[in-house]
């Protein structure tokens, strides 16, 4: 079998996942990378079941108020996406729908003011199978369609409860168009800014008009749900500023309203096809997966264009045609992006230990670091790269590290026993060095931890000693400025 | 839509790396010899403040025919009297607090503040009162231009915002520190003692080494170096113990957190705090005792009655102005779920020691007639009087002692507006 050198493997599920367990880098390693990527990509050989291990021992812990309802209480939603995003069998899954929820960023306090606090969790994050009406929330349908047809998320989004209320398409009809989902649809979903014209909002919304929601009645099983509601469907003609149709013709025509949902569709179907689109979702992958130092690469962005294209809008070739992207694998993009605050702690938690650890304790500091899941500033998602280094944002990292580098501090020293690595400072030193992977590191950051080793007493390898300095050392690692790289 | 953070953190990066200050002696020294400083608390009522339930022209017939079920009862009002067009106005009722600042003279109303074809949406609207630019609506914060402008070095802690992530309002090429809470503003160790001594020592040599021909590292060291540099000013904050104490809301707590950070005199001159849940577009419950609007109005009486008169025992009253924005007001008639959805005009506030108090500017007249000139959109929405940049342009002429016309981009100088 080929191997692979454990720093592609770490890169490339940095990237395709959220790091490495131990048990993940010894799987990968056994690969190729052509074999690793197959892997990724291809996930639906691997069983989904990773929900079941929930409140299992050996896994990290969740923290249960009364019962672990994820369908409705949007903190347990939380905890379970943590816990996928860590014991996932399949990453990569997990890390497009992060992409996904930030492209399509839809927030809870939104949706639970409409319709109360249950109901916005369930529009969000409830599975169909344990929902009593069946409801699929919109991180759900992401999650299903994590590499699916672009053109398909795209038609699901439009019709998915939780943006009809998010962008207000429920209140769009024919007397009082609503522009906001018209709008986004282009400026932050498939074109971009500048590549659509204000009559084109407005031309939009009219084609929306009468994407409604409606509740059939008040029992449980009951539920919001996307309707077409043809009497408020403006029927007139809708002409845009670029073509709609394969023979360039700009102009949806006039329809009868039983027959005007067609409009949506023809524009979803456009948008899809844009060239422009595919070129803005390259540019994303790009700042996403590849690097977020310097320019996006203009020849990566047309050959994952072009991919796009030609499969037409299948994720899963465009996602292959990034993994094994030169671009991806040279030197110069490994510890090239800033981490997602979710990014950092879940590496954190596959690098440091998990065992006795609860992800709602992880809840607030990724709040004091600006991410809440379920609950993005706004429909244009997180401001990445810097923008997360405020030094408040910085802090609460430093104290993450801090509180699991404490929780672990007994897992950690008896690792270090186990890996005969407790009996000098210099051996303790590059065992963490190697467990947790950061960007290159100076001669002088070394040589400040070693000092630290050696700070408080002469080097003894009791028990007690391992465990202040491994967990000392951990929370100074973890909470390095290198280590926020990925 | 705001896409750019980008922009501005590069010119962050040289923010971070200057030296500066002690800044605690300086201002102490200041306020030893008897002279003010001049502090700036941004308040954001999130959502589109419905100004028609806060400042009630309650005897307007047309109030009560177009709001059935919201309007507020003349009776109930806290009258505050007529303004220049004679309309006899009242505080909704939940504001007592308020009404006593208004009746000591320290709160100013600025009535029917907007800007011409004013933005219903959530996100350009609060983008374009974050930066006074109706036109450039990716443009650093006015706030935080105002920051820039100052001389350098700029104290990594001249800004303070309550909130966790950074409001348009004070995006700068100065870093802007997010602390939502001064409690958990320290330096945590999984260690005690000497032990967390040393880890806390080797963290702050560590964050002052500066990688070479590494920008990017380079900037989250800054963020490192920054944080360790102002952990210690802002530690002293978390032991502010005010008596009496303050709501238990996040709002009242992010200012005690404020008034805490001028009473220990560590620097910040400028602090952003909100208050949110102002999108009532349904079961809007004005005048009901735990109704959503009522409750919006009490967390908002509460905090700042508290917050002024902690200030004022403190004598911290006169360094002090507070200044409310919201992305915009609401119709005036209610809509089929007894709540209003966006709108335009709204009413602005500003609060503080060296306020002077009292009604700006001319309430609407609510008549639904499109000719109506105190209305627009048909007589649906409230039309702006007074433009919004002219509010601003008072706050940073009159009270930060700055060019408004440099900072604004133009001359929104108004006749009539020294309320500061």
């Amino acid at each position: 079998m080929p191997r692979t050198s454990d720093r592609r493997i770490e890169h490339l599920l940095r990237r395709a996942g959220f790091g490495a367990r131990p048990d993940e880098l010894e799987l990968y390693g056994e690969m190729s990378v052509a074999q690793a990527v197959d892997t990724l990509l291809n996930y639906e050989s691997i069983a989904d079941d990773v929900d079941t291990f929930i409140a299992k021992p050996g896994y990290v812990n969740t923290t249960i108020r009364g019962q672990f309802l994820p369908q409705s209480n949007i903190v347990d939603a939380r905890q379970r996406w943590l816990f996928r995003m860590v014991h996932s069998d399949r990453p990569l899954q997990e890390k497009m729908t992060l992409f996904w929820h930030n492209h399509f960023a839809t927030g809870y306090a939104k949706i639970a003011g409409t319709f109360g606090a249950a109901e916005g969790a369930r529009y969000l994050a409830a599975k169909s199978s344990e929902d009593p009406g069946k409801v699929r929330g919109q991180l759900e349908m992401l999650r299903d369609n994590a590499l699916g047809n672009f053109r398909d998320i795209l038609l699901n989004i439009a019709k998915d409860t939780a943006t009809l209320v998010w962008l207000d398409g429920r209140t769009n009809t024919k007397a009082k168009p609503q522009e906001n989902f018209a709008r986004e649809i282009m400026e932050l979903f498939t074109m971009g800014v500048g590549h659509y014209t204000e009559a084109d909002v407005y031309a939009g919304a009219r084609v929306f008009s009468g994407w409604n929601l409606a509740r059939p009645g008040t029992a449980a099983a009951q539920h919001y749900e996307f309707i077409y509601n043809a009497a408020q469907h403006d029927t007139a003609a809708k002409a845009f500023s670029f073509p709609i149709y394969a023979d360039g013709n700009k102009t949806i025509p006039g329809r009868t309203a039983a027959d005007g949902m067609q409009d949506g569709v023809d524009l979803i179907n456009a948008l899809a096809a844009s060239p422009t689109t595919a070129r803005y979702l390259a540019a994303k992958l790009y700042r996403f997966f590849v690097s977020e130092f310097g320019a996006v690469n203009a020849s990566f962005v047309e050959r994952v264009a072009s991919v796009y294209l030609q499969s037409r809008y299948d994720m899963k070739a465009v996602m292959r045609e990034v993994l094994l992207s030169p671009e991806f694998w040279d030197q110069s993009t490994y510890f090239a992006r800033y981490s997602w605050p979710v990014e950092f702690v879940v590496r954190a938690l596959k690098d440091i230990g998990w065992v006795g650890f609860s992800v709602n304790d992880a809840l607030t500091p990724l709040s004091n670091m600006g991410q809440i899941l379920y609950e993005p500033p706004d429909v244009a998602g997180w401001d990445a790269g810097e923008s997360w280094f405020s030094t408040g944002a910085m802090l609460a990292r430093m104290n993450f590290a801090s509180t699991l580098a404490g929780n672990q501090r007994f897992n950690l020293a008896k690792a270090v026993k186990a890996a005969n690595a407790s009996r000098t400072p210099e051996g303790l030193l590059s065992h963490f060095v190697g467990a947790l992977v950061t960007a290159p590191l100076d001669a002088d950051v070394t040589s400040e931890w070693s000092a630290y080793l050696r700070a408080t007493g002469a080097w003894t390898g009791s028990d007690a000693q391992v465990q202040a300095k491994a967990s000392g050392l951990v929370h100074l690692i973890a909470g390095s400025p290198e280590y926020q790289l990925v | 839509m705001k896409v750019t953070r980008r922009q501005f953190v590069k010119g962050g990066v040289a923010a971070f790396t200057v030296t500066f200050a002690a800044p605690e002696f300086l201002s102490d020294l200041a306020r030893a010899q008897g002279s003010h400083v001049r502090n700036l608390v941004v308040l954001y009522m999130s959502g589109g403040n419905d100004a028609l339930s806060m400042v009630i022209p309650y005897n307007d017939p047309f109030y009560t025919t177009r709001r059935p079920s919201i309007a507020v009862p003349a009776g109930q009002v806290l009258q505050i009297g007529t303004d220049s067009s004679r309309v006899a106005l009242g505080l909704h009722p939940r504001l007592t607090g308020l009404k006593q600042i208004f009746d000591q003279g320290r709160l100013a109303l600025i009535q029917r503040t907007g800007y011409e074809n004013q933005s219903r949406s959530h996100f350009l609207g609060t983008d374009i009162w974050s930066t006074a630019d109706p036109n450039n609506t990716q443009a650093l914060g006015w706030v935080g231009r105002y920051l820039d402008s100052l001389p350098s070095p700029v104290d990594p802690l001249i800004g303070w915002n309550t909130t966790g992530s950074l409001p348009h309002v004070l995006q700068a090429r100065t870093a802007v520190p997010a602390i939502a809470s001064a409690a958990g503003y320290a330096f945590a160790s999984p260690n005690a003692g000497a032990e967390a001594s040393a880890e806390r020592a080797t963290a702050l040599r560590i964050a002052s080494h500066v990688p070479v021909d590494r920008p990017e590292l380079a900037f989250v060291y800054g963020s490192s170096r920054a944080a360790m540099a102002t952990l210690d000013r802002v530690a002293s904050v978390g032991t502010y113990r005010p008596s009496p104490a303050y709501p238990n809301t996040g709002f009242a707590q992010a200012l005690q957190a404020v008034a805490g950070a001028m009473s220990k005199a560590i620097g910040t001159r400028v602090f952003y705090v909100t208050t949110g849940g102002f999108d009532t577009h349904s079961a809007q419950n004005v005048n009901a005792v735990g109704g959503a609007y009522y409750n919006l109005m009490a967390t908002l009486n509460d905090g700042l009655i508290a917050f002024y008169n902690d200030l004022k025992n403190q004598g911290l009253l006169e360094d002090t102005l507070v200044l409310t924005f919201s992305e915009f007001g609401r119709r005036i008639t209610e809509n089929g779920s007894q709540g209003t959805d966006h709108g335009s005009a709204s009413v602005m506030m500003a609060l503080g020691g060296r306020v002077n108090g009292g009604l700006y500017g001319t309430a609407p007249v609510l008549t639904p007639d499109p000719g109506n000139p105190t209305l627009e959109n048909s007589a649906g929405d409230i039309r702006f009087e007074t433009d919004f940049r002219s509010v601003y342009a008072q706050v940073l002429d009159g009270w930060l002692g700055t060019d408004s016309i440099k900072l604004l981009g133009g001359n929104f100088r108004k006749n009539g507006l020294g309320f500061i």
